[in-house]
């Protein structure tokens, strides 16, 4: 989905600060919030797409404005509530007070993954065009390279499809690339000599 | 409240949702005893970026495995001892004079957690995926 935490190329975020000497936790409930996203993800069997498609769903204003474990618990109290292991009301109820979490799956339930591709399509040196759709679901593909051209630097294994295994319990498996695009392809002012590599399943790509 | 009376630290709404995630999931016996002490001090003290540097040590020093890292990367940090969670396909890269390598995951916080740790808050940042992919010179 285009999401609010597809945020590559968005401009006034203001600069990112830095402090060397940081924590792994800044508080406890941080180290707890994590570890309740594992034994959740666990239990329910979510996929990584899964996880990750949990805290995309966020409201915006939620997602910008926490930190990194709150989405983290925000997503572990969503797929718990979504897969019956506890109900939003005792979750208020325990806390006391609101407890915000994701917003529904857009995306139709995935029943037939579809047939995997096997052998890559591409080899090192194609040229290659990102398709441009806007799936309603989960992508691991970036909104700022859809309809782009780049070259195929790389040639990975079969792994299963994101867009699928969030949706279910069907999976499909793909080839992935490393795709190489200029910068100038992807912003209209792109530094010169910038490359942005990014990895792609085979299905979010054709020939170009 | 009594005028000796103590004032403890206000617990902040996230903590308290946090603190009621955890009470139920108890409840269902799904929280292994023990798990999640186990499991935040094996990233406080275990994983980290102690072990990345270990891997780039170990490449400044031998040749043939510095070829075998960058050839084939999950296989040569496992010489090490270092692989599991988000660590399972790595892919290493090497800074030359003519080439600087920033790495972002711009749809998330994906980061390689065997050789580097749990992430920092700068790379969790919203700020960073945008800026990075788009302005890699100039951001941060």
């Amino acid at each position: 989905m285009d999401g609010i935490h597809d945020l590559g190329g968005r401009q006034g975020f203001g600069a990112v600060g830095h402090s060397p000497a940081e924590p792994v936790f800044h508080q406890r409930w941080e180290a707890v919030a994590r570890a309740l996203l594992e034994i959740v993800a666990g239990a329910v069997e979510a996929s990584g797409g899964e996880f990750r498609h949990a805290i995309e769903r966020m409201e915006p204003g939620h997602y910008l404005t926490s930190g990194y474990y709150e989405r983290w618990l925000t997503a572990a109290a969503t797929l718990a509530v979504e897969h019956g292991l506890v109900t939003r009301s005792e979750l208020e109820a325990r806390a006391g007070g609101r407890f915000p979490l994701s917003g529904p799956v857009l995306a139709a339930p995935v029943v037939d993954a579809g047939i995997g591709v096997g052998t890559p399509r591409f080899a090192v040196g194609d040229r290659v065009r990102v398709r441009e759709w806007h799936p309603p679901g989960h992508t691991r593909c970036p909104g700022y390279v859809r309809g782009r051209a780049g070259t195929v630097v790389r040639v990975d294994g079969l792994y299963s499809v994101p867009d699928i295994e969030a949706h279910g319990t069907a999976r499909r498996h793909e080839p992935t690339y490393s795709v190489r695009f200029d910068a100038a392809e992807l912003w209209r002012d792109g530094q010169r000599g910038v490359w942005v590599h990014v990895d792609l399943w085979d299905c979010y790509l054709e020939r170009s | 409240m009594s005028a000796e009376g103590h004032h403890p630290a206000p617990v902040s709404p996230v903590e308290q949702r946090v603190a009621a995630l955890e009470a139920l999931l108890t409840e269902r016996r799904l929280v292994p005893e023990g798990f999640i002490e186990e499991i935040t001090r094996r990233y406080e003290s275990e994983i980290g970026p102690m072990n990345g540097a270990k891997v780039v040590a170990r490449a400044w020093v031998d040749p043939e495995y510095r070829r075998r890292l960058l050839a084939h990367g999950t296989a040569a940090i496992a010489e090490l001892g270092f692989g599991g969670p988000e660590g399972e396909h790595m892919v290493v890269v090497e800074n030359t004079p003519a080439i600087h390598n920033v790495i972002v995951c711009t749809l998330c916080s994906c980061y390689p957690w065997p050789v580097l740790g749990l992430p920092p808050a700068w790379y969790k940042d919203p700020r960073t995926g945008p800026g990075w992919s788009a302005s890699p010179n100039v951001a941060g």
